[in-house]
């Protein structure tokens, strides 16, 4: 099975974000990246696919070479090889979805996964992007995963309950929390990932279809108000509710 | 031919910054297995702790094997052994990101260290062939059994026999060995014992050789989950090839195994205490009285940056005399017995530094648990709140690996057995001291560097250790050794002269590549420290010096330690109020 992992890299989740002085992208220094939580849950079950059917799995990242390190880290996981579409520009998810697809076109790919969704800008939209414009099936959101020979069986969460889909491969899987617990890379994966080189290929990173305008962090809560201590600040309260809060 | 550094040289000249490892300074490969061990502990121990200290059965025994799995056991064993044998400072890495798991730790340093390292380093290809692969994968777990009731720091005063059985093809061993870590869940054990009664030696003993039996668990004050039993060989017979090293050689194991154990004590108590601080950071932020979160308050603001800047400098020791070990024990490994040799030559070599460490850093961490304790007030006296188990296991740290007394006395005495044979030249510089104690001292030319009164503080600590030092030894010769005052005295001024120089030397480096802004806490840091250095090397020196000498000698003394301990007060609230904010605002130990 030719398998595939898109990754990408987000500041800890940790990690303080403040606003850079441009207010269009975040302060970087002192910013520590790690693989997204999501990726490694999707990196986990590439490799769990491989362990029961055999076969390989490559990973993708795109971005500068800082992203390096995540690309590192799936190695170290027990990825087989690497591909790090390289760029020093800004793109967003649909910029990347092309690069990767325009990569994937010839690679055979059966079977791809993606995190559900990247911790940071949380768009979500990379998984149907990349399965459309490759022309694929694509099940997001998966919690369960079944498959046996081309035949896939797919757990997913929606609204309130849970949706059984079933498909064909190739397709594109998004991985959400719940479907395995990822493993730690051992002190042998964390050596041998030393030499698996990932290839370089250029992306020019371009053209984005959405513009950041403006990133600021979310205004500081008003204090709370009290309005009494017994039964007597009912009625206010329930005032309060009503008009100012909207609640009930 | 490399550039090196000896084993306590640190005491007689400056060490250049590129020979001076640091943090700063890890591959991708230490990150990711500094990495790796925090989640292993955050996600296999964190969770277990209380129930690890309940002795649950199999627990940690289990946890152990998951750490071999996952390759955590295996960081000091060569590839031909089914290990890795990376580089003595991912070892320090595993041990010192292995700290927040309490117990864990605990018998993770005892197997990867002493109960493994013997006999890689002192067993025959077979017994490395036999043993070290099991120990690397976790299959078998190990155990060192040294002590006995009558014989703690007087390790060869054990009582432990073995003699050869009648048909020579056996060992027979009785006697009872105590405190023993790993006990209850050991496969393996190193014990040592006389042959005949009067040849110490070591032996591999196994869990199921008859005439092995445990004691009951010891009830203790801290490191409750780590298995500490007594074994008891009663005739216990093993084959006749199970001698580790030369009879009557034993203390040459015993003794070099303890280097390595104090060098992996002194990382897994810094480990702890880096996570201790940012518990007590993390209260201060949330904790509110009189309206205001109490880290907002210079008392414990002043706490909080002594426990990060202690922190610091015990990082800074740390990862320093990691990079001294890599260096002398590169490209040999331990595969052959001169690979071994040479190994563990060069941990010899920085024995004083080993013992440095140990002492340095568990009494770093019983600082920072203790007014970690303070911090939290009443909530860190109670058992569910995450000062209690911090603050009995710390306690352990002075008292085994050699306690820190023992570790005391040998730092002058090894520093002077060093001297002696020429390996370290203490004698000229300290002849230069007692020179410039009969001249005058001039006025000198400032330098303008930032660190300008730190360095000339610590060149002149480096003075105070050297005169009295060489007074001691002048005045006492070879008895000097029972004059266990004066040498903790001196003990104490070594420790502080390394702690400054490597935090010194660590900030300068981090200054050239980050930028001296983004540097300013570590200027801070290193002033304060330096400032209360100074403070305790003339207190120790002036305790030595009355107690050795009398009369105009004492008088020239003293004002020789007078001009070496001068230094202007800096405002050390301020520092470390500023040192306290950064902690306070990234939530936990940043430095």
């Amino acid at each position: 099975m030719n398998i595939f992992v898109c990754v990408s890299q987000v500041p800890d989740t940790a990690t303080r974000i403040k606003p850079a002085a441009d207010g269009k992208s975040i302060d970087r220094t002192d910013v520590n990246y790690i693989l997204n939580p999501y990726d490694e849950i999707a990196v986990e079950q590439a490799l769990r696919v491989k362990e029961a059917a055999g076969g390989e799995v490559c990973v993708i990242s795109a971005g500068d070479d800082s992203v390096l390190n995540t690309i590192r880290k799936a190695l170290a996981m027990g990825a087989d090889k690497a591909v790090h579409l390289k760029t020093d520009a800004d793109f967003d998810g649909f910029a990347a979805a092309r690069a990767v697809a325009a990569y994937l076109k010839t690679a055979n790919a059966d079977l791809i996964f993606t995190g559900k969704e990247s911790v940071d800008s949380n768009s979500g939209q990379f998984s149907t992007f990349l399965a459309a414009l490759l022309g694929i099936n694509v099940v997001n959101i998966v919690v369960k995963l079944e498959i046996s020979g081309t035949q896939v069986k797919a757990e997913r969460e929606i609204e309130g309950g849970k949706e059984l889909v079933e498909t064909t491969l190739p397709a594109v899987i998004s991985c959400q929390k719940g479907l395995n617990e990822p493993r730690l890379p051992t002190l042998k994966g964390i050596m041998a990932s030393k030499t698996k080189k990932p290839e370089e290929i250029a992306f020019s990173g371009g053209p984005s279809s959405t513009v950041i305008t403006e990133l600021s962090k979310p205004p500081a809560k008003p204090a709370g108000k009290i309005v009494g201590s017994d039964v007597t600040a009912v009625p206010a309260l329930v005032e309060l509710l009503h008009n100012e809060a909207k609640v009930i | 031919m490399a550039e090196t550094v000896k084993g306590g040289e640190f005491l007689i000249s400056e060490t250049p910054g590129n020979l001076v490892f640091t943090p700063e300074d890890f591959t991708e490969e230490h990150k990711m297995i500094a990495e790796l061990t925090r989640n292993f502990v955050d996600q296999e121990v964190v969770p277990h702790l209380d129930d690890i200290d309940k002795l649950k059965e199999g627990l940690l025994a289990g946890i152990m094997k998951k750490a071999g799995e996952q390759g955590l056991l295996s960081v000091a064993v060569p590839e031909e052994y089914g290990g890795m044998e990376v580089d003595k400072t991912t070892s320090i890495i595993v041990a010192e990101n292995s700290g927040k798991g309490a117990s864990f730790a605990v018998s993770l340093g005892a197997h990867t260290g002493i109960g493994t390292l013997p006999i890689l380093y002192f067993g025959t290809g077979e017994q490395k062939q036999t043993y070290i692969p099991k120990l690397a994968s976790g299959e078998w777990l190990g155990a060192y059994a040294l002590t006995e009731a009558g014989s703690g720091s007087d390790a060869l005063g054990a009582r432990s026999r073995a003699e050869k059985s009648a048909d020579g093809k056996s060992w027979i061993l009785n006697g009872e060995k105590m405190w023993i870590t790993n006990a209850g869940f050991a496969d393996v054990f190193i014990v040592f014992a006389k042959v005949d009664g009067e040849q110490f030696t070591g032996f591999i003993v196994e869990r199921t050789d008859p005439g092995v039996s445990l004691g009951a668990e010891e009830k203790k004050m801290g490191i409750k989950g780590s298995s500490t039993r007594v074994v008891k060989m009663d005739n216990c017979t093993i084959p006749a090839d199970r001698v580790l090293g030369e009879i009557g050689k034993g203390h040459k194991i015993a003794f070099n195994i303890l280097n390595v154990g104090r060098f992996k004590l002194g990382a897994s108590t810094i480990g702890a205490s880096k996570y201790v601080q940012s518990e007590a950071v993390k209260y201060a932020n949330e904790r509110k009285q009189f309206g205001v979160p109490i880290g907002t308050f210079g008392a414990m603001q002043h706490k909080l940056a002594e426990m990060a800047i202690r922190n610091y400098v015990g990082e800074s020791m740390l990862y320093r005399t990691a990079g001294l070990l890599d260096l002398a024990t590169a490209g040999k490994k331990a595969t052959t017995p001169e690979g071994a040799e040479a190994v563990l030559k060069g941990i010899e070599e920085f024995a004083v530094e080993c013992s440095i460490l140990k002492i340095a850093g568990s009494e770093i961490l019983d600082y920072v648990v203790d007014e970690g304790v303070q911090v939290l007030g009443g909530y860190g006296f109670s058992a569910e709140y995450p000062m209690d188990r911090p603050y009995r296991d710390s306690r352990i740290n002075r008292i085994f690996e050699g306690t820190n007394e023992i570790n005391r006395l040998l730092i002058p005495g090894m520093l002077l057995k060093r001297a002696m044979k020429g390996q370290l030249n203490l004698m000229g510089p300290a002849m230069a001291v007692q020179g410039e104690l009969m001249s005058i001292g001039g006025l000198e030319e400032g330098t303008g560097d930032l660190f300008e009164a730190e360095k000339k503080a610590l060149a002149n600590a480096k003075k105070v250790f050297l005169m009295v030092a060489g007074y001691g030894v002048q005045k006492y010769m070879d008895k000097i050794a029972d004059e266990q005052e004066i040498m903790m005295n001196v003990a104490d001024i070594v420790i502080d002269i390394f702690g400054m120089e490597s935090a010194l030397i660590r900030t300068e480096k981090r200054i050239k590549k980050e930028g001296q802004a983004a540097c300013s806490h570590l200027v801070d840091a290193v002033t304060v420290f330096v400032n209360d250095a100074v403070d305790r090397i003339s207190s120790n020196g002036k305790n030595a010096i009355a107690s050795m000498s009398e009369g105009d000698e004492m008088k020239m003394l003293l004002s020789g330690l007078k001009r070496f301990t001068r230094w202007t007060p800096v405002n050390t609230r301020d520092a470390r109020r500023r040192i306290a904010l950064r902690q306070l605002e990234s939530g936990g130990y940043n430095m």
